[in-house]
């Protein structure tokens, strides 16, 4: 299963199972996650690919119906430990949601604000320096270079989004989630974000959610097929579209289901 | 339905049936719109009929008969500081036929008995016009007022005429002599409340009014905002979350006339704080406040979209960061308009103030939320009971000033939902 067995895994998970209530949504997920690869998990609607990113940075622990049970580690660190603050988590592991989501303030104060809070900067120059830097790796400073001050929301979709990926890499994290980043985007914006998302893979271990199997194929080096709540198959992103091991994902990769 | 082929007729052409079927739905739907504006023209008309009534008993409360005599400041009346006697003085001087006591009590009448205010400003004023002959305007009695702006006939022996044929002839030969005015009335606007309809003055009441409402604001704006960011943001969603919820909606059903009895319980029996004072009354507003306050920022807080929470959750900021930073600043226009509207309803209480000793007959314009004071809506409450005629336009007067001051602030709440509304 493991890709270069030799790296020691960023993300390791065993037998994760996740319960809204009495419902099982994840059931016995193993998976590893390799520094700098991209990851991408596939799957159909309701088959818990959200649910296992959102285990990743605990974003599951807002659902106050939800149990998280199994061995999560980043690093070798379990990211479920009580130890563990969920802040500093967070800071490590950031996240880019499936409809663009700036705050209402400016562009800057948008990606200045990670920043801020983690206490980043010592002073204002190294705010902006931060600043430029994130909007120029997220490929949106040419384009927004000298509107700072307008809010983030009068930006196109497109933009957006990649505003949030900026205001993520803000913070300087080590694994960036992504669930269905492009789903709201038109197919010129999306072409962008995947471009960036492959950019991004030299400095980032990034995982993808997405319903696009074009998209899978031409972002990510390994891909992962859940189906009702289980991982069914993960492996090399060329293996997995070209001769997949499993009939679901055959069914799945075919467009037989889904 | 009427066709053969049942399919074809209703997959290609309507059929009379549904040709009838639109009519009927087009005329239902106007119907409809009829009653609906009908219901509008009513509630206007009422509303139209309402003002109306106000402003035109009102408007006359903003005048006052003044007369003018020629008073003279002389040294003694000065000393004993017996203005009074300066007036009438002057007023038998004007009227050098009139001797008998009962004749020159009538015409001494026709001024008010607080008359002499104006001369002792006067005086404090310019102390140089000791000694002088002056003209001076002053304030009429209530009776004069009332028939110089006809709302008493002035003829003599007709119903609810309480001037005696005498003050008329002597009022008829002022006016003939241009010594009657009516002028803008500035004690209305400046003085506390009196037993003389032409003394009587909204001011005190309207003081009183405004500080109870700060702190009405005081008090429920902070609390109301806590209770509601934690339970929107904070409490978890169980039994007890839900059950105290129920008891905020409750509560905001409560007839306000309870939350008077809770105040006197508590307020006024129990921790001893001063009586009618604006203190108390604000504290009791503030308990019928805050559940408006509180269901009104929950809707604002609800109203923010979750996922400007997920982003910045995202972010690691904490659940308090989240608050502070983004979800509060996004629900405060919502969550001040909703306080504003709270106020302006607290602001028209009467009952529970009732309740407290607002009631009181107060003359002094409160220095302090710790003096005893009246309200606005007390003070219509004071004037609408009293018998004197005078009194019917002040009480429209201070009904006015009501409207105005409920105008106000929801001009207030609608500005600044105009000014904060943001999309996203
Ligand atoms: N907050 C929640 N409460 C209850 N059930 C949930 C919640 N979130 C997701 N689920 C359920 O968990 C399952 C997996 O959901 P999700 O991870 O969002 O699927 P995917 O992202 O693959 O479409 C679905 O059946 C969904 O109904
Ligand atoms: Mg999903």
């Amino acid at each position: 299963m493991s890709h270069s067995p030799s790296l020691p895994a960023k993300v390791r998970a065993r037998d994760i199972n996740v319960h809204y209530g009495d419902k099982h949504a994840l059931k016995h997920v193993d998976l590893d996650i390799h520094a700098h690869e991209v990851v991408a998990l596939i799957g159909p609607s309701g088959c818990g690919k959200s649910t296992f990113l959102r285990c990743i940075n605990r974003m599951n622990d807002q659902v106050d119906s939800a149990r998280v049970t199994g061995l999560l580690t980043l690093d070798g660190d379990d990211i479920y430990d009580r130890a563990v603050d969920v802040v500093q988590l967070r800071a490590r592991v950031g996240m880019v949601f499936q409809k663009p989501n700036p705050f209402p303030k400016s562009i800057f104060d948008n990606v200045a604000y990670g920043p801020r809070i983690h206490g980043m900067a010592r002073d204002q120059a190294e705010l902006d320096e931060i600043v430029m830097t994130s909007l120029e790796r997220a490929g949106l400073l040419a384009e927004v270079r000298d509107r700072l001050d307008e809010p983030g929301t009068s930006l196109s979709g497109g933009q957006q989004q990649r505003l949030c990926i900026a205001r993520a890499i803000a913070v300087s994290p080590e694994l960036i989630l992504m669930d269905e980043p492009c789903s709201a985007l038109d197919p010129i914006a999306t072409a962008r974000v995947e471009e960036l998302i492959d950019e991004l893979r030299e400095n980032f271990t990034i995982v993808i959610v997405t319903h696009s199997m074009q998209q899978a194929a031409r972002v990510s080096q390994r891909t992962a097929f859940f189906h009702l709540g289980e991982l069914v198959e993960v492996g090399d992103t060329e293996q997995i579209f070209t001769n997949p091991q499993h009939p679901l994902t055959q069914g799945y990769i075919t467009g037989r289901f889904g | 339905m009427t066709d053969n082929s049942p399919t074809a007729a209703a997959a290609h052409r309507p059929s009379l049936d549904a040709a009838a079927h639109v009519r009927r739905r087009y005329a239902a739907e106007r119907r409809f719109k009829a009653i609906g504006l009908g219901a509008i023209f009513l509630a206007l008309g009422f509303l139209a009929i309402l003002l109306w009534t106000i402003v035109s008993n009102g408007l006359s409360a903003f005048m006052q008969t003044y007369i003018r005599v020629d008073v003279r400041f002389d040294a003694e009346s000065v000393a004993g500081e017996d203005y009074q006697g300066a007036i009438k003085s002057a007023l038998y001087a004007r009227f050098p036929a009139v001797e008998s006591r009962g004749e020159r009590r009538e015409l001494a009448a026709l001024l008010s008995s607080g008359a002499d205010t104006a001369l002792r400003r006067m005086l404090t004023a310019d102390p140089s016009l000791v000694g002088t002959t002056k003209p001076v305007w002053l304030v009429a009695s209530d009776d004069v007022d009332m028939a110089i702006k006809g709302h008493i006939s002035r003829q003599p022996g007709a119903s609810g005429n309480r001037l005696t044929d005498r003050q008329l002839g002597w009022l008829g030969e002022l006016e003939a002599a241009g010594t009657v005015e009516k002028r803008f009335n500035t004690i209305l606007l400046s003085s506390g409340d009196s037993r003389e309809p032409e003394l009587a003055g909204l001011w005190g009441a309207v003081v009183g009014s405004v500080f109870s409402l700060v702190i009405t604001l005081i008090v429920s704006f902070p609390l109301g905002v806590a209770t509601a960011v934690y339970l929107e943001e904070f409490a978890p969603k169980n039994r007890w979350t839900a059950l105290i919820e129920v008891n905020i909606n409750n509560l905001a059903a409560v007839p306000s006339v309870v939350f008077g009895l809770l105040g006197l319980a508590i307020f006024l029996n129990f921790l001893g704080m001063p009586r009618s004072a604006p203190l108390v009354g604000g504290l009791v507003l503030a308990l019928i406040c805050l559940p408006t306050i509180i269901i009104a920022g929950r809707a604002a807080l609800k109203a923010v979209p979750p996922s400007i929470r997920e982003a910045a959750l995202g972010l690691g900021a904490s659940r308090l960061q989240v608050v502070n930073d983004h979800v509060l600043p996004l629900a405060m226009p919502g969550i001040m308009t909703g306080t504003i509207l709270g106020m302006a309803h607290a602001l028209g209480e009467t009952a529970p103030l009732l309740m407290i000793g607002m009631v009181a007959f107060i003359v002094d314009i409160p220095a302090s939320p710790l003096d005893p004071s009246a309200v606005l809506p007390v003070q219509v409450y004071l004037w609408a009971d009293s018998p004197e005629r005078a009194f019917v336009e002040r009480t429209s007067a201070a009904i006015m000033a009501l409207l105005l001051f409920l105008g106000a602030m929801n001009l207030a709440a609608i500005l600044l939902r105009k000014k904060f509304e943001r999309r996203w």
